[in-house]
């Protein structure tokens, strides 16, 4: 069921729309706004550093979201279309002058078309076998970013200069969490908006069931591809922001197994969910934090099995979490968030 | 027999002479009919007679060997499923085929879906035309609501729905297209009394309020010979007659062919 806090009545439909509703709700976004951008005043340069990393990953994981979560298509190649916005934006800004913001849009539409080249299988193909499609996809911009020494360095990777806009150059921790959480936020706001309106639903419903939507006027075949767009897109922007965040960009950066990652961020987090991409890359991240630090301590105590055991443990955590949510909650966090919402609002009775 | 088109009226649907087959088994043979633009029109026929095959048809999920489909005086036999939508054709299954992960509000509101007219960006920012588009087309949504009493279903994904309520979403997600034309396969089917009872009430106000035809596939006589204006009966895929309900039900072949598998 739909539960809306207690004493709240739409008197219109513009009303029904609004995420946020009610003065509470506006205050705490506020709140959590100054929080998130006050934060580099006092946090320490590792709290950014993760912040920023979180931030970035939420951009890849929505367009992710957005292609797998809500429009039903797996693809194994997010990371390989965030090396390519990556390696776009650096090369549009080296070789062609492309100042920095427009180097990032047309690395996102250019990530996002070849997105659509590979997606062109989708027409026909489904499920497993267009996972295979995107895992070739991987494989192909890899072997790009490796072999095509002369644009892209090959194994030597790429310097990426500092961004700088509006005046401002991007060089500091602080600012250069401002700058991602700026494009985070923005990446949220428009991966919200687009699946709650047309586009979502018309992309849910071809998941859901290609048949009826072909019967409701719904041109599957475009909204197939314009998924692979758009997800692309968003894969591209996080990409362009990623480079420009660490300052160095070279094929190991970009592999399958974050491709992998990003999927099982999805999963934990809840498919089909602007939250859940959220809730999933927290919390994954976290995990990896956790990880890194405990397992220097654990090849203390446990010398016997060596510290690359130790340095391999993140992985398999990884696996064992995405495995305890596929069997126990596939819904991810964000339905146990949701779960719990109405619980409160209905707290203690239901009036 | 009658012909179904209204005189000096252009037939809304036409079905010349259409054959399909599969492999070597006849679904439809030559089968020709007309429908006018109000009434309700009914196909009826044993398992297995064809009668879906002609929504497939009408939709473009299946092409027919032989003949032509007209609608609205236009050649739909080769054009796309979603095309055929656009120019007015809703319908619903025999087996329910709901968007599951929807609620009923955001069912209806994707039917809609070819009526909108904002653009991707605007959507992005959920500006320009996006709010006004969302509200305006709410509001149609929400009367389907109302005419169908599934207030209270609203806010909920159909796939926890039971059965007759996905039956009445499906019917509602149709009407939200705002059609010219409404097929029905089999609505009645799997339902209890009263809710067969709500279905044949609505089908006839859909008929004479919302002055949408409505082709008809059912099984359940006595509300056919009730509510249809018209039927036409197929047996093997073919058409064995055709015309007002008093005419069906003492027509002697109907009776043998298909009464006599039913009886
Ligand atoms: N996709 C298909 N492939 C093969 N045969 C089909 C297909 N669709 C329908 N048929 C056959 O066509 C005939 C008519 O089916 P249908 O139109 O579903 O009957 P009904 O009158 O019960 O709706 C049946 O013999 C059925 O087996
Ligand atoms: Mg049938």
């Amino acid at each position: 069921m739909h539960w809306v806090p207690c004493g709240t009545y739409n008197v219109n439909y513009r009303q029904d729309f609004a995420i946020f509703r009610t003065k509470p709700h506006w205050i705490s976004l506020v709140v959590f706004l100054l929080i998130l951008f006050t934060l580099p005043f006092y946090c320490s340069r590792y709290m950014l550093a993760l912040l920023s990393t979180i931030g970035i990953t939420i951009i890849a994981v929505q367009g992710l979201g957005i292609l797998t979560g809500y429009g039903g298509q797996i693809s194994i190649g997010q990371a390989a279309f965030m090396g390519t916005g990556a390696y776009l934006s650096v090369i549009l800004m080296q070789r062609f002058d492309f100042p920095f913001l427009l180097a990032l849009f047309s690395a996102g539409i250019g990530s996002g078309l070849v997105g659509v080249v590979f997606g062109l299988p989708a027409l026909r193909i489904k499920g497993f076998y267009l996972a295979m499609s995107t895992l070739a996809a991987q494989l192909i911009l890899g072997w790009f970013f490796l072999h095509l020494r002369g644009i892209t360095g090959g194994t030597e990777g790429l310097h990426v200069e500092h961004a700088s806009f509006a005046g401002i150059t991007f060089n500091t921790p602080q600012n250069k969490y401002w700058l991602v959480m700026v494009f985070t936020l923005l990446a949220i706001f428009f991966a919200k908006n687009l699946m709650r309106t047309k586009v979502g639903r018309a992309l849910v419903a071809i998941r859901d069931n290609d048949l009826a939507a072909k019967v409701m006027g719904i041109e599957v075949a475009l909204y197939k591809l314009l998924a692979f767009f758009i997800s692309c897109f968003f894969a591209g922007i996080a990409g362009a922001v990623y480079a420009h965040y660490i300052g160095f960009i070279s094929p190991v950066q970009f592999t399958l197994q974050d491709s992998i990652l990003y999927l099982g961020i999805l999963i934990v987090g809840g498919m089909g969910s602007i939250m859940g991409a959220i809730f999933g890359t927290v919390f994954m991240k976290l995990i990896e934090e956790f990880v890194f630090v405990i397992s220097p301590m654990l090849a203390t105590w446990f010398p016997g099995f060596g510290a690359q055991f130790f340095a391999a443990l993140s992985l398999a955590f990884y696996a064992i979490i995405i495995i305890l949510f596929l069997v126990f909650e596939p819904r991810g966090i964000n339905h146990l968030w949701v779960v719990l919402k109405n619980r409160y609002r209905l707290y203690p009775f239901s009036h | 027999m009658k012909d179904w088109a209204h005189k000096g009226e252009q037939a809304l649907l036409r079905f010349q002479d259409i054959s399909l087959s599969f492999g070597r088994v006849g679904a439809l043979v030559g089968i020709s009919f007309e429908i006018g633009n109000e009434g309700i029109f009914a196909i009826i026929g044993p398992n297995g007679a064809g009668k879906t095959c002609i929504f497939n048809v009408i939709n473009g999920f299946y092409r027919p060997q032989k003949g032509r489909v007209y609608f609205d005086g236009r050649d739909i036999t080769r054009l796309g499923s979603a095309k055929i939508a656009r120019l007015g054709v809703a319908r619903t299954f025999q087996n329910i085929e709901l968007y599951t992960g929807l609620t009923t509000v955001e069912n209806l509101m994707a039917a809609r879906h070819m009526l909108f007219k904002d653009t991707i960006v605007e959507g992005a920012f959920y500006f320009g035309r996006t709010l006004k588009q969302e509200v305006a087309h709410r509001r149609v949504v929400e009367e389907v609501i109302d005419f169908l009493e599934i207030e209270k279903i609203r806010k909920v994904e159909v796939g926890l729905l039971p059965y007759g309520l996905r039956k009445l979403v499906e019917l509602g997600r149709a009407l939200a297209m705002e059609p010219k034309l409404l097929l029905l396969d089999e609505p009645m089917a799997g339902m209890n009394m009263e809710e067969k009872e709500d279905i044949a009430r609505f089908i006839v106000d859909i008929s004479e309020e919302k002055k949408i035809p409505v082709l008809l596939v059912e099984h359940e006589m006595d509300v056919v010979m009730d509510i249809a204006d018209n039927i036409i009966v197929l047996d093997f895929g073919t058409k064995i007659a055709e015309g007002p309900p008093e005419e069906i039900m003492t027509n002697q072949s109907v009776i043998k062919a298909y009464l006599g598998y039913d009886a």
